[in-house]
């Protein structure tokens, strides 16, 4: 079985988030880390590896530091890895993106492809099913399980209060929930290999099954009017009272503010 | 020469933080408290390679090198220098021996369970007449056909209580002196070992240390562990290996204290503003933060001597002796800056303070370091 995992390298919002003064993200001054339901989905693979065997594909579009975030991946396991990068490929929104991910798989042989569900810079969720559009699979989104049966993948997908059973014939394409799989870390060894591996690095030529109307800044239909970071709540007031003075103080500040 | 570590030391360094943040600070302060040895953490610990770091991988090691390994105690004891030991003792005192000077049926036999972390190993040098002055030893090893009989008890034997795998020194001939000690692998199970009181200590609370007892000991004759007679020297390079990992110990413990601090000083609020904003504590954390780093350095340069000289016992001697009294000062120091709060088990630098005072006595105390470096230099 072959599977390919679909990873972004996203800034990593624990550190708080950085602007360029035109108002896009200025993503050079913040940390990365691999957007975490992809992490999930990679995790998943790695496991249907372990009990099924498997040969796992990571690829991301990005950046050419991306190969930190594809170092990571060979490190947990993953056997090979593809970095798609180009200036021209830069400013896609998610049809650009997912355009030019599906042209990178049709170069790949492939049985099941995972994405995460959505990514925490973007937030939008349809890379995924749009790349399964461009290459005419199935797709399952919210997955919460994942099992192999011969050909076909049953999968849990997440639904409101309970969860759906979807059988698919595979290839398909996937879409992880953050709880899909808790992680594995990397290994000392892993990561002697991955530091050691070939990364596959493609450019817009190598892409052939790509229209240039649908890259980079140009091809994407989606403009971004302006970005602003939430405005923070103040610090707030810390009071250390037994429960009986704390409640009876919280009540007075209450009714200061005429909230009761 | 480039003091910044390359891409592998920093993803290993990323891994080892990731992972001590996430399973080993949370159970610091319990362990502590309930000196409770974190067996949960030693299988996680097995189950990423972490504690078989250094030996290759045709034994089930990661195949790394020194430096990855000093990261690793680092940063694990940076939130928990009992965790930090346990590897250490672990790693340096019972893995490296037995892959250095084991036969290839000793190898195959003790070190793949050894780096997995199915079971914990142990160095058994010390006993109550046999501290800084090893040579005494009075544990016998006396040969009986086709095995061993061991005589005697050992002390402050880290993961004494929960090791399986035991590197143990005995006399096989006293009137050769340290000329007559050898070394053995002794596992847990032979008939005649015993663990013997499990001491009550002021730091690395979580760590077992207990006695170890051999009565009537029966070691099979192959499980002797390289040249009859040769153990002392064994056991003196061992601990030149050894040094190196507390070292990394107590470079953890300083760095730890030393960011424990620098969070605590902007928040804690005195005569209305940080107390950050007064020189005396930005003064004092200019000379902690100054003097981990020069720990780290010679620390790191002892790591990368182990891997490149034939001998490092120097190198390992400044590193240990220099990071220990680091750890002791700079640990001392966060208590002071935490004031009152400090002193209280509800901040983490108390612990750290109590968990340093070891590492200036344990492998080599710091009198012992001195006399390595200066004997060297006086040669």
């Amino acid at each position: 079985m072959k599977i390919v995992v679909c990873i972004k390298q996203v800034p990593d919002t624990k550190g708080g988030v950085q602007f360029n003064p035109d108002g896009t993200l200025n993503r050079a001054a913040m940390l990365a880390i691999m957007n975490p339901d992809d992490k999930a989905g990679l995790e998943a693979a790695l496991r249907l590896k372990d009990e099924y065997g498997a040969e796992v594909t990571v690829l991301t579009m990005g950046l050419p530091k991306a190969t930190d975030t594809l170092m990571e991946a060979l490190a947990m396991g993953a056997d090979k890895a593809i970095l798609i990068t180009d200036r021209v490929l830069g400013g896609a929104d998610t049809w650009a993106t997912s355009s030019t991910i599906a042209a990178g798989l049709k170069k790949l042989e492939y049985d099941l492809i995972i994405t995460g569900r959505q990514a925490i810079d973007g937030d939008t969720a349809q890379v995924g099913p749009q790349i399964s559009e461009h290459l005419d699979i199935p797709v399952i989104s919210y997955a919460q399980d994942i099992k192999i049966d011969g050909d076909y993948v049953i999968v849990q997908r997440q639904f409101d209060d309970r969860y759906h059973v979807l059988k698919a014939k595979m290839p398909c394409l996937i879409t992880a929930l953050g709880e899909l799989a808790e992680p594995r870390y990397m290994t000392p060894a892993g990561i002697v290999d991955a530091v050691n591996a070939d990364i596959t690095v493609w450019n817009r030529a190598d892409l052939t099954e790509l229209d240039d109307a649908n890259i980079g800044l140009a091809g994407s239909p989606t403009k971004i009017a302006k970005a602003s970071d939430k405005v923070r709540k103040g610090a707030g007031e810390k009071v250390e009272l037994d429960p009986k003075e704390a409640v009876a103080y919280l009540m007075q500040k209450l009714d200061e503010k005429h909230a009761i | 020469m480039d003091f910044t570590l390359d891409k592998q030391h920093e993803m290993a360094r990323t891994l080892f933080r990731d992972f001590a943040q996430n399973e080993v600070k949370p159970l610091a302060q319990e362990i502590d408290e309930t000196e409770r040895f974190p067996m949960e953490t030693v299988q996680k610990l097995g189950k990423y390679g972490m504690m078989g770091v250094p030996i290759p991988r045709e034994f089930g090691g990661q195949g790394c090198d020194t430096l990855t390994y000093v990261l690793l105690v680092e940063e694990l004891s940076k939130v928990c220098g009992t965790t930090g030991v346990i590897v250490s003792a672990h790693t340096s005192l019972c893995a490296d021996p037995i892959y250095k000077f084991g036969t290839d049926e000793q190898k195959a036999k003790y070190l793949p369970d050894l780096v997995t972390g199915k079971k914990v190993g142990a160095f058994c040098l010390t006993e109550p007449g046999a501290g800084t002055d090893a040579s005494g030893q009075q544990t016998k090893a006396v040969l009986d056909g086709d095995h061993y009989v061991l005589n005697g008890s050992k002390i402050f034997i880290t993961n004494g209580g929960v090791a399986e795998t035991f590197v143990v020194f005995a006399m096989t001939d006293k009137s050769k002196g340290t000329k007559g000690i050898s070394a053995f692998i002794v596992e847990k199970g032979f008939p005649g070992f015993s663990v013997g009181t499990l001491e009550k200590k002021m730091g690395i609370r979580a760590s077992s240390t207990t006695e170890i007892i051999f009565q009537d000991c029966i070691v099979p004759k192959e499980n002797m562990l390289g040249v009859e007679g040769k153990g002392f020297s064994l056991a003196m390079k061992t601990l030149d290996g050894g040094r190196i990992g507390i070292a990394a110990q107590a470079l953890g413990l300083a760095q730890g204290a030393l960011d424990n601090t620098i969070e605590y000083v902007k928040e804690r609020k005195q005569f209305g503003k940080p107390i950050s904003k007064f020189q005396n504590t930005q003064f004092q954390l200019a000379d902690m933060h100054t003097r981990v780093e020069a720990a780290r350095l010679l620390v790191y340069k002892a790591a990368i001597a182990k891997d490149t000289q034939k001998v490092f016992s120097v190198e390992a001697a400044m590193a240990k002796l220099f990071a220990a009294e680091t750890a002791m000062a700079v640990t001392t120091k966060a208590v002071q800056l935490h004031g009152g709060y400090g002193y209280t088990r509800e901040y983490d630098v108390e612990r750290m303070m109590r968990d340093a005072k070891i590492t200036e006595i344990y492998e080599g105390t710091s009198e012992v370091q001195r006399m390595v470096i200066s004997g060297n230099i006086l040669a």
